[in-house]
Order: structure tokens, then C-alpha cells, then sequence
């Protein structure tokens, strides 16, 4: 098949093949993070830029480190040195770093919908890194890809996703894909973050235990401390009362139960440290994951949406990296 | 010299008929309504054939925003007048969120001196309810009553104290101005960009929920009740709010009710892809709302179609959603979107023209809304059947704002006369 998206804005219009597609493509990247050498010249002469308009320190570091596996020039703005506070407009910042040629953009912003305004009016690819509250992309592939090592499937897996579900992009995200590929999700906050309108996707409950029941992964979100001035909920001490993860939670689960956490954590409020450091987190491999599924993105919309025959094999791989170790030498 | 408008489909609420007939127009005044073919025309009498159009009461817009004096790069009070009669109305009432705000007789009277040089439409001015629109203190209603205005309001910055709106009913009435409310609980709404609901969810945009705009309705017609003058209420969005006035009515309330085509066309799943031309305050709504708002309009509680005409210079719609102003032109779609719901709903001319014309004429006590002998020859011409597409370029308006360029309609006013003058007719 071919990837035809030009751009990455979300995962809610991706197709099965799709997403199937981007996993198997970030898989086949993973090995090369496990090199001596962990460079490919896949996208040498190919410039990224990274647009971040929010404070972002692993999103942007796994971005970085994906673009320059695959050897292609990563240039990265931050918003304290943006335009922004100039007086610019976003599209006409944006305009100006498309002036200079950058083949994939990567965006940060704080509102939602700012990549589709982008991929709108500029001709390079964009990559949502995360807008506002709506979707998070890569973050749910590299969510995905964990569970599919683990797991090997998606259809009939019960996912419970708990915290502030209204706010998450990471939980959206996960959301769309996750029903697009026939998991069964189950929502779980307190009322005040788990909007009704969630209830075509997924069941939603404000209690823990009904969620985690049962349930193969457990994906918890990470809860914005300053969402208590909003009376979303009373207390950070109210909040773990009732939505902290516990070792005893996960005796409700199946047996072989995952955790997850797209970090950082706060310990103790959504999860505690028995869980996040027991045998069941999966939050480092998360991280690892996390790589390889920026690589493949970067990889398939930099190249133009290449034919997945001209996506490089084990074999094809091999090769590539050995030519990458000459070009190093 | 006299103007004939010969053989149209003559439709006239105000008394209540529908008929072919000749129409006589003398010195700026409706002279005579004669049988089809027995016009006598003088030589320098001007015939318009108008076989096959409707002869309508020059419509009114009661609820526009003309910009000027302040914002004058949106839209001028001569650009948006001149986007009124492209659109069949003869009149429109302009809010008073300009800079300064319309809260003083002085503004009152630059908007009305403004709109004489312009010499299109006719301009109404609404007067602000309190001093710069900023909810506190009673701006100083009967100077402006004097100058010109016909209803006070705070569009734009709905009226967050109720005493405030009860001490505005009350002081109104003085005067028989009509108060026009946005309703708008902003503590409820606050931060939304959209309708709160699936879209919202699935756009990860904050919302904007049914409650902020039905809590407000009711609370004013419970203010209502004890003060009595005459609440309009603008731009209804909710299947609530459309029941909360049905109700009011039915108890003798002295209530009206405005609708936007945009409200009763559109739902919140225009703004998917993050449309910011669909975006607006109160927001676009489900479609079980617009269901609820086409049969407010049906069952009359409902009085009138307004636009709700929000100019915005390109570059405040083309950003960041949630940074995106609020509002869309309206005043050159207005015809064609009302004809289009008509003909879905089955709604008849009559009742039609008068949420157009009649009704917006007697809410704010204007001279026009009918085709009466004596009455100022404000008539407006409209080709039912016209096949025509919403162009940027055609448009005379100075801003581009709509979510309905490029929509191909059927049916839009053709001539716009105003006491007797054509000010403006297609293609001419």
C-alpha cells in the first residue's frame, strides 16, 4: 500500500490500513536505535523543523533524535524565541520558515487546529506534535505500537483510559484509533473531566474500579495540577483518593495487564510508584517506542508518501546502515 | 415622473393579501395597487416589468453591525449599506459595539449623518444600554432617543447583571424602546469557541454549552414579567431558548424573537476542519436546534429573521481558531437562505416576508413592513427562482467573512427601491 497523507494532523481520519501502515513502518525502525551506530541516511539532505509553541522537553528530544537517525537536518524553535511575542501571526511565522525550504514541519501549538491551519496554506508536511486539546498523534502511535508488542492485536482488547479525559489529546487520540482498529475503551474521570459527548466512542464511568475491570491496558493521563483552580475537582488529595492507580486496582485487571503513561508522571496523584516502577508499567518501553514511530513518520511524509515496497526491509535496512557507516567513517 | 412596477406577484402581510397587480409609486409614496394591465403610465413615467418576481415590502434587518464610527477596515456604514440593498433591504438597525460604543446622542447622530451621505438603506441606530458597554451604568437612553435610535442594546457584551436588565426594561419603556438581549451567561460560557457537544469533543475546542444562553432567556423573562416593556431577544440558537419564548408568549410575555440564517441553516458540524468562518456567538448549534428554531419560525415564536451582518477583516478569521472573532457578513445571503428553509419546511410567502419586513417594522416601530397606499415606497423586488452563486468578488460588503462562498442558490431580491428610488438592482 501506499501512505498517501501528506501531513500527520491526527489520528481521527486515518483508516485501519493507515494506521496499521505507520506501526508496521515504525517497527521496522526500531532496530536501528538498538545499533552500535543508530544512523540512517534515509532522509539525508532533508531539513525538519520543529515549531514548539508550548513548553515540550520529550516530544521535541524524541522528534530530534528521530530526525537525526535518519540523518536529516533538525532545526528547532521554541516558543520563548518565536515570533509570537513579537506580534506575528502564527501563519505568518510559519510562512517564513516555510521560505526557507524545510521538507517536514513540526508543530506545537496550545490551540487546536493550528496544524490544519498550517498544512492549509504551507507546502511542506506537517506533523501534529500535540494541539491543544485535540489530538496528539504520534503519542497514541507510540501507545499503539506498545500494546501491539505486547499484545499482538487490538480487536476485542479493553483499554480503560483514566483522568482528565475533556483536556487530553493524548486520551482523544488514543480514543479514535483505538475504536478504529475495534478495541473496546472505556473512559474514566470524575464528571467534571469526562465530557457525555464522549459516550458514541466509549463507555465512561466516574469510578476507577469499573473502568480497570477486566480491562488489558490501563493508560493513565497525566492531570494539569492547575485544572483544581477550575473546579474541575477539590483537591490534588481528593483526586488521588479516587483516581490514583494502586497495585490493588490491578487485581481487578486481566492478569497480564499493561500500564501505561505518556509521562511525565506525577506520582502519587494518578499513579503510585509500586505501579509505575512494577512488573506491569510498560512506560519506558513507551519512551523507546516513542523513536521509532517519529522516525516512521518523519520517514514517510519527508520521502512523499513512498510505496510501502520502498519502505526498507531487514535486509534493505542492513544495507542502508552499512552505507550509513561509510558515510560516518 | 412616477414609477410603475408592473405585474409582479404582489405579497403584503401588513394587510394581510397576495396578488398580481400593478404598483404605483408617487413622489416617493405608495400611490396605487391596480389590477394586472391597467397601468396608464405618463411619458416619463419608468415601467419595471416585473412578471414573474415578487413585489415585497422592503425588507429590514433589525440587527447588523456597520463598524463605522472605529472599525472602519471591517466595514463602513456606506460599504455595509450598500451590502444592504445588494441584498434586498431597504433598512437596517445597526448595534452599538462601535468605538466610541453608540451610547451617547453625539454618536447617534454621526451614524445617522453618515448614513444620509451614504443615501442607501435606510439606517436605524440602537442605542447602547449601558455607558461604553461595559454592564455597569445606564447609558443616557431618551438623549439618544431624541437623536434617532430605535432599541438599546449590548450586543456583543450580553448583559451579565440583572439588575442592570431590570433597571433597562423599566427605564426603556420610557420611551417604548424596545431592549435587544444577547443572552449570554458568560460565566457558563466562558472560554468556548464552539457549541459544546460532539464537535467540540472531537475538535478538542472548548464549548460553549445550550445552558449559557438558556439560564440568560430565562431569567429576563422572569425579569420580564415584573417590570413589563418589550425584550427582544437576538439571535436564538437553542430548541430550550425557542421553547422558554413559546412559553413566555403563551402567557402574554411582551417578548419577540429574532433568528440568524445562519442558525437555522447550519449546524456546529460546519466548523469541522476548523472552519473559522463558522464560527460565531452564539455558536452554531445541532440539528436538533435548527429543527427547533425552523418551528419557532413556523408557529410565529419566532418573529423575525435577522443577519446578525459581523464584517471582519480577512486576517481575523485566517488564525488560530480559538483566536478567530466572531461572526459572518450576512445581509447578501439572507434572501436566498430564507427561500431555501421556506421551501423546506413549506413555510408560505406571507409569512415569510413578514419575518423579513413586517415584523422587524413593527418591533421596532419603523414606518415600513407595508405595501399600503400612503405608506413610503420601501419595496423590494425578488426572482424566486434566480440561479446564482455567492461570489467573493460580488460582493459589496468590504469584508469576506461567510461560510457560504461558493453555495449556489435559488432566489434572490434583484431591485432594492427606497422611498421610490432604485438604489440598487442586479446587474445594473
Amino acid at each position: 500500500m501506499r501512505f498517501s497523507q501528506r501531513h500527520l494532523l491526527g489520528l481521527e481520519e486515518l483508516d485501519r490500513e493507515e494506521i496499521l501502515f505507520l506501526l508496521d513502518t515504525a517497527a521496522s525502525f526500531r532496530e536501528i536505535s538498538e545499533r552500535e551506530i543508530k544512523k540512517v541516511p534515509a532522509l539525508r539532505g532533508k531539513t525538519v523543523v520543529a515549531a514548539f509553541f508550548e513548553p515540550s522537553t520529550r516530544t521535541r528530544i524524541s522528534f530530534e533524535i528521530a530526525a537525526k537517525r535518519l540523518s536529516a537536518d533538525f532545526v528547532s524553535l521554541s516558543g520563548t524565541v518565536s515570533s509570537a511575542a513579537k506580534g506575528e501571526t502564527l501563519l505568518d511565522t510559519a510562512r517564513n520558515l516555510a521560505a526557507m525550504q524545510p521538507d517536514v514541519l513540526v508543530l506545537r501549538h496550545p490551540s487546536a487546529g493550528t496544524p490544519h491551519l498550517l498544512a492549509k496554506h504551507l507546502q511542506c508536511a506537517v506533523v501534529n506534535a500535540g494541539d491543544g486539546c485535540h489530538e496528539h498523534p504520534t503519542q497514541a502511535l507510540l501507545d499503539l505500537l506498545t500494546i501491539r508488542e505486547r499484545k499482538g492485536r487490538f480487536e476485542g482488547l479493553v483499554v480503560a483510559i483514566v483522568g482528565d479525559i475533556l483536556h487530553s489529546r493524548v486520551a482523544r487520540s488514543n480514543l479514535f484509533a483505538l475504536r478504529t482498529l475495534g478495541a473496546e475503551v472505556r473512559l474514566a474521570g470524575p464528571r467534571t473531566l469526562l465530557p457525555s459527548e464522549c459516550a458514541p466512542w466509549a463507555f465512561t464511568t466516574p469510578h476507577l474500579e469499573e473502568a480497570v475491570q477486566g480491562a488489558d491496558v490501563v493508560m493513565l493521563l497525566r492531570l494539569q495540577r492547575e485544572r483544581q483552580v477550575g473546579n474541575f475537582f477539590p483537591s490534588l488529595e481528593e483526586y488521588s483518593r479516587y483516581y490514583c492507580l494502586e497495585e490493588g486496582h490491578l487485581k481487578l485487571a486481566k492478569p497480564d495487564v499493561m500500564v501505561m503513561h505518556p509521562g511525565p508522571l506525577n506520582r502519587g496523584i494518578e499513579i503510585s510508584s509500586a505501579v509505575a516502577d512494577g512488573p506491569y508499567s510498560v512506560i519506558l518501553d513507551q519512551v523507546a517506542n516513542g523513536v521509532a514511530v517519529r522516525m516512521a513518520v518523519l520517514y514517510l511524509l519527508g520521502t512523499g508518501g513512498r510505496r510501502v515496497e520502498a519502505v526498507p526491509t531487514k535486509t534493505q535496512m542492513t544495507a542502508i546502515q552499512r552505507s550509513g557507516r561509510r558515510a560516518t567513517r | 415622473m412616477s414609477l410603475w412596477i408592473r405585474g409582479g406577484l404582489v405579497i403584503d402581510p401588513a394587510n394581510d393579501r397576495e396578488l398580481v397587480a400593478d404598483l404605483h409609486i408617487v413622489d416617493g409614496r405608495i400611490a396605487a395597487l391596480t389590477p394586472p394591465g391597467s397601468a396608464q403610465p405618463q411619458d416619463h413615467d419608468l415601467v419595471i416589468p416585473a412578471e414573474s418576481l415578487w413585489v415585497v415590502p422592503g425588507l429590514i434587518d433589525m440587527h447588523v453591525h456597520l463598524r463605522e464610527p472605529g472599525y472602519e477596515y471591517k466595514e463602513t456604514i456606506a460599504t455595509g449599506a450598500a451590502a444592504a440593498v445588494a441584498g434586498g433591504f431597504t433598512a437596517v438597525a445597526c448595534m452599538a459595539n462601535t468605538m466610541p460604543v453608540n451610547d451617547s446622542a453625539a454618536v447617534t447622530e454621526f451614524i445617522l449623518e453618515r448614513a444620509r451621505i451614504a443615501g442607501l438603506a435606510r439606517v436605524y441606530p440602537i442605542g447602547a444600554v449601558s455607558k461604553g458597554l461595559a454592564g455597569r451604568e445606564l447609558a443616557e437612553m431618551g438623549e439618544m432617543h431624541r437623536a434617532g435610535i430605535v432599541a438599546v442594546s449590548d450586543d456583543g457584551q450580553p448583559i451579565q447583571d440583572g439588575l442592570l436588565m431590570r433597571r433597562a426594561l423599566e427605564y426603556a419603556s420610557t420611551f417604548d424602546l424596545p431592549v435587544i438581549a444577547h443572552e449570554e451567561d458568560r460565566a457558563l460560557s466562558q472560554g468556548g469557541v464552539m457549541n459544546e457537544g460532539e464537535w467540540s469533543f472531537r475538535l478538542g475546542l472548548p464549548g460553549i454549552p445550550s445552558a449559557a444562553e438558556e439560564s440568560m432567556v430565562a431569567r429576563d423573562l422572569a425579569i420580564l414579567e415584573r417590570t413589563g416593556g418589550h425584550l427582544h431577544i437576538a439571535h436564538l440558537s437553542t430548541a430550550g431558548s425557542v421553547e422558554l419564548v413559546r412559553a413566555a408568549k403563551r402567557r402574554g410575555l411582551p417578548v419577540t424573537a429574532e433568528v440568524t440564517p445562519h442558525h437555522f441553516t447550519l449546524t456546529e458540524a460546519a466548523v469541522a476542519g476548523y472552519n473559522t468562518q463558522a464560527k460565531m456567538n452564539p455558536p452554531l448549534r445541532t440539528v436538533k436546534d435548527v429543527q427547533a428554531v425552523r418551528e419557532g419560525l413556523l408557529d410565529g415564536t419566532i418573529d423575525c429573521i435577522a443577519t446578525d451582518h459581523a464584517p471582519h477583516h480577512q486576517d481575523e478569521k485566517l488564525c488560530e481558531f480559538d483566536r478567530a472573532a466572531n461572526g459572518i457578513i450576512g445581509l447578501e445571503t439572507a434572501v436566498a437562505l430564507t427561500l431555501t428553509m421556506a421551501r423546506e419546511i413549506g413555510w408560505s410567502r406571507k409569512q415569510m416576508i413578514a419575518a423579513l419586513s413586517t415584523n422587524p417594522a413593527r418591533i421596532l416601530k419603523l414606518p415600513g413592513g407595508t405595501l399600503s397606499v400612503g405608506a413610503p415606497a420601501d419595496i423590494t423586488l425578488i426572482d424566486p427562482e434566480l440561479q446564482w452563486v455567492m461570489g467573493a468578488e460580488s460582493s459589496r460588503s468590504r469584508s469576506r467573512n461567510t461560510p457560504f462562498l461558493g453555495y449556489a442558490f435559488r432566489g434572490r431580491a434583484v431591485m432594492t427601491i427606497v422611498e421610490g428610488q432604485i438604489k440598487w438592482r442586479l446587474g445594473g
